[in-house]
């Protein structure tokens, strides 16, 4: 049994699950039950753990995507501006504003602005791949413009629009549970098979320790590189169409606005080492919950807004020092030196 | 990337517009007049400002340093103050400076009003602080400044006067229709703007107030900030719904956060506008819409049309009459029962 324990806890999926469990205990309390109670609203499961899993949605798959770029070494900070641009894009063309021959297709709106968050991945990846340019300086281009870009397809404005069917990629629900959720597990899944299933995660790994002993090993380094860099670009225009049809409308001012920041906080929560080498797609999406959940504990205990940054702060300082070897060491080393000076005193 | 392209494009216009102001004896800068003008045209009249000194002495020379696109409020602004301008082209000539959202952009284009000498300058500070010098100069050069809709953090003697809504009085009016929506008692929350903006900080004073002082009913049982975002708003109020049930109201600091709550009131299962209702600030296009789809109930207008009171204010300045420090725009309330009536004469 006490094997059993101590080979789960050696697995890096462990403690983030911990912490995710402890918040969600430590709500139940805080709220006396209220915060785990799901009750059913027109056909559909309605509650505070809902709600984290709907709006955790955008954050997770963007943690996904992040998660193999820093595997590499690498960083992508411009996830935000990429969902920025796929949300102003698949609006503007659900209300005619852009391509007007389309007539407003919701498909074709969700396909163009997923190629265009295909497109924006490229060139992160051309940057950092081919040209040589350190990964934070690359994609901070796209961080900049690529908010000017969203705007500049929208003139400035927030779109509103007005389509039941675009509106289902955030508030549906199936089987009574979001929608958004069922987008994680599909892209989750398929990149979990991805990597673990095929020598994919392997080279990543080895191209995140050397990657110059990976390329004289025979892995074309650049084309994985590029490819990872479309694969976060991709994911991260799925997270802006959630995001965007969750309030019925394009606001490039704010859509993703510092989300690049929660998603590689997600991804360290996770446990995965940010300067590259060994990952866990799966943890950093629990880093993800993690996350979100702080939020709504956050909301559900009803701090004072100016107090939420503050406390948001010291609830990470928390989560980082409980993640932390060395620290978890030194508390250990000061509790057995207790426990041997209660011993002598005896 | 592409803003510092288009301003270092911007850059080289302006250099380009003064060395061929110096070189050539009669330069063309057409585009004074026209209602997207940025600042290297207005930079550019510079070289034939006696000309029209002497042309039109008895005209209104104004020169106003806007922002730049930041918001559909901020358009709605620009176009009130060109069109006027546009209209009036006997009376009133505009210098028009566009600072693309920088300071010293601002500050070159009130540097560059004072060497024109217009008569009276406008502008709507893109921040609060940083303005001492710049004010102090044209004070020195004998031109009044009027701050229009934002304030800047100087002495008042450096100013002339200010034009704006006044904040807490929209709060007193959210409150009082909040009263009446709700029959003057229940509980309501509220949503807040951005920490710290004046917007917010006076929005809240004024509504807390005024339920507190007249309408000893209403309970406001939960005031989170959902930072003027549709997404915040939203996420706010779908925890709000969660731990309080029985609310009957919501008042938002501005429209899209409303817009926001709306979805979250739906998606527990409610009706927004009967089962919940909404007050919020500002009037833009989205909330008009809600009200006629019956999804909202109430907003107090932020007017943004302030056009035609800045160039009166300007004319009073320039002939010397006094005007108050705070000139306060004329904001007024719309419901849901006249919202289907006016939503197409909405600018913003």
């Amino acid at each position: 049994m006490k094997n059993k324990i101590n080979k789960l806890s050696q697995k890096q999926a462990f403690w983030p699950v911990i912490i995710f469990l402890t918040i969600i205990l430590f709500n139940t309390i805080m709220t006396k039950g209220e915060f785990l109670s799901i009750s059913i609203v027109d056909g559909h499961f309605y509650g505070r753990i809902i709600d984290i899993f709907r709006n955790g949605g955008k954050l997770m798959i963007l943690a996904a995507g992040m998660t193999m770029v820093l595997a590499t070494g690498g960083t992508d900070i411009s996830v935000g501006s990429v969902m920025a641009i796929s949300g102003a894009i698949a609006c503007s063309i659900i209300n005619g504003n852009l391509l007007p021959g389309l007539g407003g297709n919701v498909a074709m709106a969700i396909i163009l602005a997923v190629c265009a968050g295909i497109i924006c991945g490229l060139w992160n990846g051309f940057l950092v791949a081919q040209i040589k340019i350190q990964p934070i300086v690359a994609t901070m281009i796209l961080l900049v413009a690529g908010r000017g870009i969203a705007q500049l397809i929208t003139s400035g404005k927030i779109i509103t629009i007005n389509s039941d069917a675009y509106y289902f990629i955030n508030g549906g629900y199936i089987f009574g549970l979001p929608f958004p959720l069922y987008i994680v597990l599909f892209l989750v899944g398929i990149l979990l098979l991805f990597v673990h299933r095929s020598a994919f995660g392997l080279f990543l790994e080895s191209i995140g320790c050397n990657s110059l002993a990976s390329k004289f090993a025979g892995i074309k380094v650049n084309r994985f590189l590029l490819a990872i860099y479309t694969i976060s670009g991709a994911f991260a225009s799925v997270a802006g169409l959630i995001e965007s049809a969750g309030i019925k409308g394009a606001d490039c001012n704010n859509a993703g606005l510092n989300i690049e920041l929660d998603a590689i906080l997600a991804v360290a929560i996770g446990g995965t080492n940010l300067m590259g080498g060994r990952f866990s797609i799966f943890s950093s999406v629990i880093g993800a919950l993690i996350v979100q959940s702080i939020t709504t504990t956050v909301l559900a205990l009803g701090v004072p807004a100016a107090y939420i940054r503050v406390l948001k702060a010291l609830l990470i300082i928390v989560i980082c020092l409980s993640q932390s070897g060395k620290f978890k060491l030194h508390i250990s080393k000061i509790a057995v030196s207790k426990k041997k000076e209660e011993a002598v005193a005896l | 990337m592409k803003k510092r392209f288009l301003s270092s494009i911007l850059c080289a216009a302006m250099v380009a517009a003064s060395i061929a102001g110096c070189g050539s004896a009669a330069p063309a800068p057409a585009a004074s007049e026209a209602p997207a003008a940025t600042i290297e045209e207005a930079e550019a009249p510079k070289a034939e400002a006696p000309a029209t000194e002497d042309a039109g002495s008895e005209k209104l020379v104004v020169g106003f340093a806007q922002i730049g696109q930041e918001s559909g409020w901020r358009d709605a602004e620009t176009m009130s103050i060109q069109t006027y301008a546009a209209e009036h082209t006997d009376t009133v000539e505009l210098k028009f400076a566009d600072a693309q959202q920088k300071q010293e952009n601002q500050i070159k284009a009130i540097k560059s009003f004072i060497e024109q000498d217009v008569d009276v300058i406008g502008l709507a500070p893109v921040v609060e602080t940083g303005w001492d010098q710049v004010f102090a100069e044209a004070q020195d050069a004998g031109i009044p400044i009027i701050l229009l809709d934002r304030t800047a953090d100087v002495d008042e003697s450096l100013y002339a006067t200010f034009i704006g809504s006044d904040f807490i009085e929209e709060g007193k009016e959210a409150a009082k229709q909040m009263a009446e929506l709700i029959g003057g008692k229940g509980k309501i929350v509220e949503l807040e703007g951005t920490v710290g903006a004046s917007a917010a900080t006076d929005r809240k004073t004024g509504f807390d107030e005024e339920i507190a002082a007249n309408y000893p009913d209403i309970e406001i049982v939960a005031s989170q900030t959902g930072d003027f975002t549709r997404a915040q708003g939203k996420e706010v109020m779908e925890s709000f719904l969660k731990s309080n049930p029985d609310i009957v109201g919501v008042y938002a600091h501005n429209d899209d956060m409303a817009l926001g709550a709306i979805e979250a009131i739906k998606e527990a299962g409610l009706k927004p506008g009967e089962d919940i209702v909404t007050v919020s600030v500002d009037g833009v296009k989205g909330i008009f819409e809600a009200m006629v789809a019956g999804e909202a109930n109430c907003t107090v207008e932020c007017n943004p049309l302030l056009g035609p009171l800045f160039f009166e204010t300007a004319a009073k300045l320039k002939n010397g009459e006094s005007v108050e420090k705070w000139v306060k725009s004329v904001d007024g309330v719309f419901t849901s029962d006249i919202a289907a009536d006016v939503i197409d004469s909405r600018a913003y």
